[in-house]
């Protein structure tokens, strides 16, 4: 097929036994039934892709509504995912978890879970200070960030505290563990961003060999 | 929220129902180089975890020269190829962690009786 990619909503992890005994921790995730409302093609785009409509919405406001018309169906959720062979896909066809097959190579986009204003040792692992022998206030403190009178001040982009997660995530070269074209389900292996009941993408990675 | 409800478990046909007390012979599968073999392990079943989770799995306690050892069997893995119950036991807990300070005739778990009569399992031939 041709369209490599597909709106999904993260359901949560669980795990597989395969034949062999081995087993694989694997996220479940409801891949569509998404739509196809809107098509990008080289000639007028520049690049083709597909844009897809996925949950069914009551509401929306009147411009995405005229945007839908081609498709008479109002959607909660609108993304733009890759695809080639446009020519062959229609607006309004629909696609699924049969999309994709068992051993495929995805990357999985999400937003991941917002940690707040975190300290050094949350965001980038510092290890903090001693516990014991005469400390106070150090345990989690980020130690020294610079020189003093050389430089003269500190350098961009020094690792310090701020706000972490919420930013949309990528993880590459997911293996797709199972397919269930009946209930609309992949199960990947390994642990994706976000939360769960929240809204991901999956696509077929560009990433090269194993 | 995990996601446990969607993985369909294969129950495994060899596996009867057994609860903590009884003492059971784990036929589990084992794999050496290029070939398996089957590695019985027999014990009384410490208890029953996870409950209908594809990681549900069970405890049996067995003393090994004098030495106490347990292990924990995956419910539903293909590599435990069959459960054989030898015999039903009486107890009043679901997890018997007590029964690891326990030696000797102290250690011993009463049979579960039906109508006066023991209860006794039926072997199958295999």
């Amino acid at each position: 097929m041709s369209i490599n990619g597909i709106i999904a909503r993260k359901i949560g992890m669980t795990q597989i036994f395969l034949d062999d005994g081995k087993v694989v921790p694997v996220t479940a995730v409801k891949a569509g039934p998404c739509t196809v409302t809107f098509i990008r093609d080289d000639t007028r785009d520049g690049y083709t892709a597909v844009q897809l409509g996925f949950e069914d919405a009551k509401y929306v406001n009147k411009g995405i509504a005229g945007h839908l018309k081609p498709v008479s169906k109002l959607f909660r959720h609108l993304k733009e995912v890759p695809a080639n062979d446009v020519d062959e896909i229609e607006i309004g066809q629909e696609i699924g978890a049969e999309n994709f097959s068992v051993g495929e190579r995805v990357d999985v986009i999400g937003l991941s879970k917002g940690r707040g204003f975190a300290g050094t040792v949350k965001r980038h692992g510092f290890r903090g200070g001693p516990k014991t022998h005469g400390q106070s206030d150090r345990l989690r403190a980020p130690g020294s960030i610079g020189g003093g009178t050389f430089p003269g001040r500190i350098f961009k982009g020094t690792k310090m505290a701020g706000h972490m997660g919420n930013s949309r995530t990528t993880i590459r070269n997911v293996e797709i563990v199972e397919v269930d074209p009946e209930r609309n389900l992949l199960f990947v292996k390994g642990a994706i961003p976000g939360a769960s009941r929240s809204i991901i993408q999956v696509r077929r990675t560009n990433k090269k060999g194993k | 929220m995990d996601a446990h409800h969607l993985v369909q478990n294969q129950p495994n046909e060899n596996i009867p129902d057994f609860g903590p007390g009884d003492t059971v012979k784990v036929n589990y599968r084992v794999k050496e180089g290029e070939r398996t073999r089957v590695q019985p392990f027999q014990g009384i079943v410490l208890l029953k975890s996870g409950g209908k989770s594809p990681s549900a799995s069970f405890t049996v306690r067995r003393i090994a020269q004098g030495i106490g050892i347990e292990r924990k069997f995956p419910l539903y893995s293909p590599n435990v190829e069959s459960v054989d119950v030898l015999r039903y036991g009486k107890v009043r807990r679901a997890r018997l962690y007590y029964f690891r300070e326990r030696s000797g005739r102290a250690a011993r778990i009463k049979e579960r009786m039906v109508n006066g009569r023991p209860l006794r399992p039926q072997v199958k031939n295999r």
